[in-house]
């Protein structure tokens, strides 16, 4: 499974940290950091994440 | 014939009741049926970033789960009215069709104001078509705006507005400060304030008698006796819940349609409802029905109606676990974001500065009976993420009785 964010989208709302925090993090600035490349076991929270995202960033490829 | 699933209502609930029923291992037919033209869209863009013309129809739309391919998508028509009894529910353009399982997801609409005056200048934002056609007027040159209500949609397209460089912008409520009846007075005068310093004139305190003008608007005549001159006039006063079609079947309709905790609608077990028409309990609060407006609604009541209905339909044990969404939503307007997390409004007696100050930054908690129930952030991204450290906590709160 592979994730894409675009990042031109994303605006930061964190959602996803909630919905996916294996996959989805803040770094200490509040900006987004993520795992493009995570286990398939973690489709579902990925798919959670990507229902959840304001701004329909997320992508998942494969 | 397969057994069937009819979703009706094409937005973002109908999309998610359809993904979610895939995902709760419903392998039979679903049909949405959706009124609009369009695949089911992100409806927040609408009263900023389209108004502003920064986001074509391709960056709303929603890209549904390959889960739920197969879905049969009818579109640009409605579902007008249906019998429960005989599990029937029959389209405007006059065909009826059977389910074994329904799920209700029609939705709101705007409400209209209903006083004397020309309609043409005057406009609501639901749809896209509803903001690509106040985006056209708003690019006139010189528009004199006038904005009817004083709540999250009308604050975010007044202040809209003033970011494409319209001259005048008058934003009119009865009530004496913006968004104070969700948010209450400290945020309320915070927000009224920033909008201020911004461009955004308020008229406060009084309502909208009527409207001037022969073939299409030229004035607003409010009920203190002023007239505003307005060239555009937006209505953005509450929302009606699109419930007609289910007249006639004995259900509680008073506001949007009533479900237990389960999402279930009428005592059926082959009826759900998701989306900000169902009218649930939340057991994370007490045991009223409320109706909730917030863009996180319709992906959770999708999951947990879906999981009823599914279970039902196979005949299998529902989730007994009570349906307890932690309500969440946020707002963009001008260069500053609003972000709540649980329900501000059960604690509105109770409100206190968490952290920050209402002048900048500011982190505001609402509680009741000394507990905190919800959290609002107002500012930049900090802000925001010094909300979300409170969400582990509303999560973790003991229900409230009743």
């Amino acid at each position: 499974m592979k994730v894409v964010v675009d990042m031109n989208k994303c605006q930061d709302h964190g959602q996803c940290v909630f919905a996916a925090p294996d996959v989805f993090s803040m770094d200490d600035t509040g900006h987004l950091l993520y795992v493009s490349d995570p286990d398939d076991a973690l489709r579902d929270e990925v798919e959670e994440a990507a229902d959840v995202c304001p701004l329909q960033a997320i992508r998942i490829e494969g | 014939m397969t057994a069937t699933i009819v979703v009706a209502g094409g937005s973002m609930g109908g999309l998610r009741a359809a993904e979610q029923l895939r995902a709760a291992g419903w392998t039979g037919a679903v049909t949405v049926v959706g009124d609009e033209p369009h695949m089911p869209y992100n409806r927040p863009p609408l009263s900023k970033e389209v108004l502003a013309g920064k986001a074509p129809f391709e960056s709303l739309a929603f890209t549904p789960r390959a889960a739920a391919a197969d879905v049969e998508w009818r579109l640009g028509t409605k579902v007008v009215s249906a019998r429960l009894a005989e599990r029937t529910v029959t389209l405007d353009d006059g065909s009826t069709l059977s389910y074994d399982g329904l799920v209700v997801a029609t939705g709101m609409r705007p409400r209209r104001l209903r006083c004397p005056g020309p309609l043409t200048g005057r406009h609501t934002v639901r749809s896209l078509a509803d903001a690509q056609g106040l985006r056209d007027e708003l690019t006139r040159p010189d528009a004199r705006v006038v904005v009817v209500g004083a709540g999250f949609i009308g604050c975010e397209v007044a202040a809209t507005a003033v970011g494409l460089g319209v001259r005048e912008v008058t934003v009119v409520d009865p009530l004496p400060l913006p968004m104070a009846g969700p948010l209450g007075e400290l945020l309320g005068r915070a927000l009224l304030r920033r909008h201020e310093e911004r461009g955004v004139r308020f008229r406060l305190g009084t309502s909208v008698a009527g409207f001037e003008g022969e073939d299409r608007v030229t004035g607003v005549v409010l009920g203190d006796g002023g007239v505003l001159p307005a060239d555009v006039v937006v209505e953005s006063v509450g929302s009606v819940a699109n419930v007609e079609w289910l007249a006639g079947n004995d259900l509680d309709l008073s506001d949007g349609v009533l479900t237990c905790g389960r999402l279930r609608v009428g005592g059926r077990p082959e009826v759900v409802a998701v989306g900000d028409v169902a009218r649930f309990p939340n057991a994370r609060y007490d045991a009223v029905p409320r109706r909730v407006e917030h863009w996180s609604i319709p992906t959770d009541t999708a999951k947990h109606a879906a999981k009823t209905l599914a279970a039902h339909l196979a005949g299998a044990e529902t989730d007994p676990a009570p349906f307890a969404p932690l309500p969440t939503f946020w707002s963009d307007q001008h260069d500053f974001r609003l972000q709540s997390f649980g329900a501000p409004a059960l604690g509105l007696d109770d409100v206190r500065v968490l952290d920050g100050d209402p002048s900048g930054d500011v982190l505001v908690g609402y509680h009741t009976g000394g507990l905190l129930v919800g959290v609002v952030a107002l500012g930049g991204q900090a802000a925001a993420m010094g909300a979300a450290r409170y969400r582990a906590q509303l999560l973790k709160q003991p229900a409230l009785t009743a």
